[in-house]
């Protein structure tokens, strides 16, 4: 029986060149439908992946009770002086004590191709340990701001999608001038950041205390320490999570937003897919009637002929899922965008398109060759054999 | 038999076909009725024509408060009739319901905002009780609040005198929208600023928003440029806009959907050209014995190609229209769903485009088949060469 499918379907795709145009209908049909799902959700893998490189394991991050986002949180100057004696926070190497109490304020910048409306953009002051904490960020242009002066390093995010914070140029914040001085990046989150001086910071928004407090943990057991020690304290009223945990969570809205979108959108081309490869094969079961009632003429079976016709489907599908999938990478990975991510800010990340990714594309691109092919496959199959032979 | 009855019936001859093909194309043209939608939110530009009210706030970012000293200022300038301000709370309503709560002058939210209607006692009651809220109709709803009730709401920003961030408020009126388009935005919360800025920890007269309401819509521009230019330099460096432009920043914020949004109609219309046009070519590939007898008939040659075309228009009209009413009711079951904080809006704009669209997309379809079927020699093709 295999043997006779596999001969049906051998004439069917060399006589693919001959009908090509309906043929095409299923390829191109399902390259969009893949390359739309692919290129959504490579939105959200890229944005994950950008938070998630940003957090690490060995290290906390210390907010105001209830405050979900470092946005939302303060501290006041005596609460920051008591959380940074916290019990359970490492030594640095050169014997001071691995904790930097940042200030999170938020700018406008507008984008590169978007002149007429701003968009947030995070500016962090923080302690000069706040380097040694996050090794992974490199100065890679210029040279880090100067404590005491408005001065600003930018990440290399901000550079890509926004304008007017170029090494050299002035940022205006709150009625004074900034003068942006380095570039830094770090591969994560950070890269959308401005950076300063947290006391610069201070005296310029107005803020006695800190938004947030990072600091690397002891050993295994830090973080248990931290907790313990902040929480007996009755002067102050703090949230202790992980750093790795927090930005693990931002990500979580906005997958589920994305997730939707692409679910929708995939769904209602998948529909119209469907309809399309129906036609074509229906199309291409009506063209050769008169060759497959001669096949079962001959001795073939039913059966081969509806495999043969589902395997033509399928292999048509497959090949627009390919070309769906590259069509996406081309065009997506690795693109720069941004959107506003939980402390209102932008957050700049890359498309990916990963693997996994295209191949539930793939899976997609198939099931929906399954049945656009399952209908027209029974009619090739069902075809009486005299009245087709007659057709003219 | 009329023309028209003739293109009909030549629809009819496949059925399966035709509804094959006008499916695809509802489908194309609802997903394009919501990305268009989407697409011109995010394209709206500024607009300052008979805008009534302005919103101010701090030029770095909203969420530098500005001090609420600056009100006798802002109601200095011409064509200001009235100065409200609005306070983000951060509220959450039990476990993790963001809500859409600001802290407000009872008194002033009445004067600048006439579209939402209450009685009389509730705005007596929001004014003169301290911890009074008031809630819009959709949100009251949502939640299955009452009047009278007293509700925990926490904030994820304030917390109180006691360093509490649970905080309790007495429901004191509902609001609802004077016309169907001030209803649909009654999914937000005020709660009586004097109370709020007394009792929160870091209280001391700021907002994140100013709200100007203006005598005259053309002053809108004006205004803008007298307050900005009023502050600058100092501390509290301001930004002016219109409402609208303020809530299309706001989308805005949300990033490059936008081009995102652009290519999917891309791939959308370029799959469904393919999938009509294809339609066409193959129904005019099988009739050409037909056509060729029509024009034995003494049909001309641009009536047959007539025929053709007016087939393309009739499935992509018939399609596009579905799609698009589908599209319109599922915009508002989106809007309604997400109360409003997403409004796909398929509106007479989308409709216009859209209908552009179905002409364009007739003729692009139509026009090679029936170009082929105007060619036709009638010799040629009754001998089937």
């Amino acid at each position: 029986m295999f043997g006779q499918a596999f001969a049906i379907t051998g004439i069917n795709i060399r006589s693919i060149p001959e009908r090509w145009t309906s043929s095409l209908v299923i390829v191109i049909g399902l390259a969009g439908v893949v390359a739309v799902f692919c290129a959504l959700l490579a939105m959200a893998t890229g944005f994950s992946s950008t938070l998630k490189a940003t957090g690490r394991e060995d290290a906390v991050i210390i907010m105001r009770g209830g405050s979900d986002a470092e946005l939302n949180s303060g501290l006041d100057r005596e609460q920051t002086d008591i959380i940074k004696e916290a019990p359970g926070i490492a030594t640095a190497a050169d014997g001071t004590r691995a904790v930097s109490a940042e200030v999170m304020v938020i700018a406008e910048l507008v984008r590169k191709d978007d002149k007429a409306n701003g968009a947030n953009i995070t500016v962090r002051g923080v302690e000069p340990p706040a380097f040694a904490l996050r090794p992974q960020l490199k100065i890679i242009a210029g040279r880090n701001f100067t404590p005491g002066l408005r001065e600003l390093i930018v990440g290399s995010g901000v550079l890509r999608q926004f304008q007017g914070a170029e090494i050299g140029k002035t940022v205006r914040m709150r009625g004074s001038d900034w003068t942006v001085v380095g570039e830094f990046e770090a591969g994560d989150a950070h890269d959308s950041e401005l950076w300063t001086d947290i006391n610069v910071a201070r005296t310029t928004f107005g803020r006695t205390g800190s938004s947030s407090i990072l600091a690397a943990l002891d050993g295994p057991d830090g973080f248990a320490k931290v907790k313990a020690g902040l929480t007996a304290d009755p002067r102050v009223n703090v949230d202790v999570v992980r750093e790795r945990d927090y930005f693990d969570g931002q990500t979580k809205q906005f997958r589920q937003t994305i997730g939707m979108l692409a679910g929708i959108v995939t769904i209602i081309m998948a529909l119209g897919a469907v309809f399309a490869a129906l036609n074509s094969m229906y199309a291409a079961v009506a063209a050769r009637g008169k060759e497959i009632a001669t096949l079962r003429a001959i001795g073939f079976g039913g059966l081969p002929v509806l495999v043969s016709v589902m395997l033509e489907a399928l292999l048509l599908a497959l090949v627009g899922g390919i070309l769906g999938a590259l069509i996406a990478y081309v065009l997506f990975n690795n693109m720069s965008v941004s959107t506003l991510g939980q402390n209102f800010t932008q957050v700049v990340f890359n498309f990916k398109v990963t693997p996994a990714l295209v191949i539930r594309g793939l899976v997609i691109a198939v099931v929906i060759g399954m049945i656009g092919g399952l209908l027209p496959a029974i009619r090739a199959a069902r075809l009486p054999v005299t009245t087709s032979l007659r057709e003219s | 038999m009329t023309k028209t009855g003739f293109v009909v019936a030549n629809l009819f001859r496949k059925r399966t076909r035709t509804v094959l093909t006008l499916l695809s194309v509802i489908m194309a043209f609802l997903l394009f009725g919501l990305l268009q939608s989407i697409n011109s939110m995010f394209n709206a530009g500024e607009d300052f024509v008979g805008a009534t009210r302005l919103i101010t706030q701090a030029r770095v970012s909203f969420t530098s408060a500005l001090p609420i000293s600056m009100v006798p200022k802002l109601e200095s300038v011409p064509s200001v009739a009235r100065v409200q301000w609005w306070q983000w709370f951060g509220g959450v309503w039990q476990e993790n319901t963001p809500l859409v709560v600001f802290a407000a002058d009872p008194q002033r939210q009445r004067d600048v905002y006439p579209e939402y209607v209450m009685p009389e006692e509730q705005w007596q009651a929001f004014a003169k009780t301290r911890t009074s809220m008031i809630a819009g109709k959709q949100m009251a709803e949502q939640y299955g609040w009452k009047i009278g009730q007293k509700l925990p709401i926490s904030s994820n920003i304030y917390p109180q005198k006691n360093g509490s961030k649970s905080w309790t408020f007495d429901l004191v009126g509902i609001f609802d929208g004077k016309d169907e388009d001030a209803k649909k935005r009654t999914n937000q919360a005020f709660i009586n600023y004097d109370y709020f800025d007394e009792a929160n920890q870091f209280g001391r007269g700021r907002t994140n928003f100013f709200i100007l309401k203006l005598t005259d819509g053309d002053a809108a521009k004006s205004v803008s440029k007298t307050v900005d230019a009023m502050f600058e330099n100092s501390p509290d460096e301001t930004k002016t806009q219109t409402e609208k432009d303020f809530n299309v920043s706001f989308v805005k914020q949300i990033g490059d959907i936008g081009l995102i949004v652009r290519w999917i109609l891309f791939a959308v219309f370029f799959t469904l050209l393919l999938v009509v046009g294809n339609t066409m070519a193959q129904s005019v590939r099988e009739r050409v014995p037909e056509l060729a007898v029509l024009k034995t008939l003494g049909f001309s040659d641009a009536s047959v190609l007539g025929f053709v075309i007016a087939e393309a228009f009739v499935l992509c009209l018939f399609g596009g229209l579905v799609g698009l009413i589908l599209a319109t009711v599922a915009g508002a079951a989106v809007s309604r769903a997400t109360g409003n904080q997403f409004p796909v809006n398929v509106d007479l704009r989308v409709w216009l485009i859209g209908v552009a669209a179905i002409v364009v997309m007739s003729l692009a379809v139509g026009l090679l088949p029936g170009l082929r079927a105007q060619r036709l020699k009638i010799v040629d093709a009754l001998a089937g060469r």
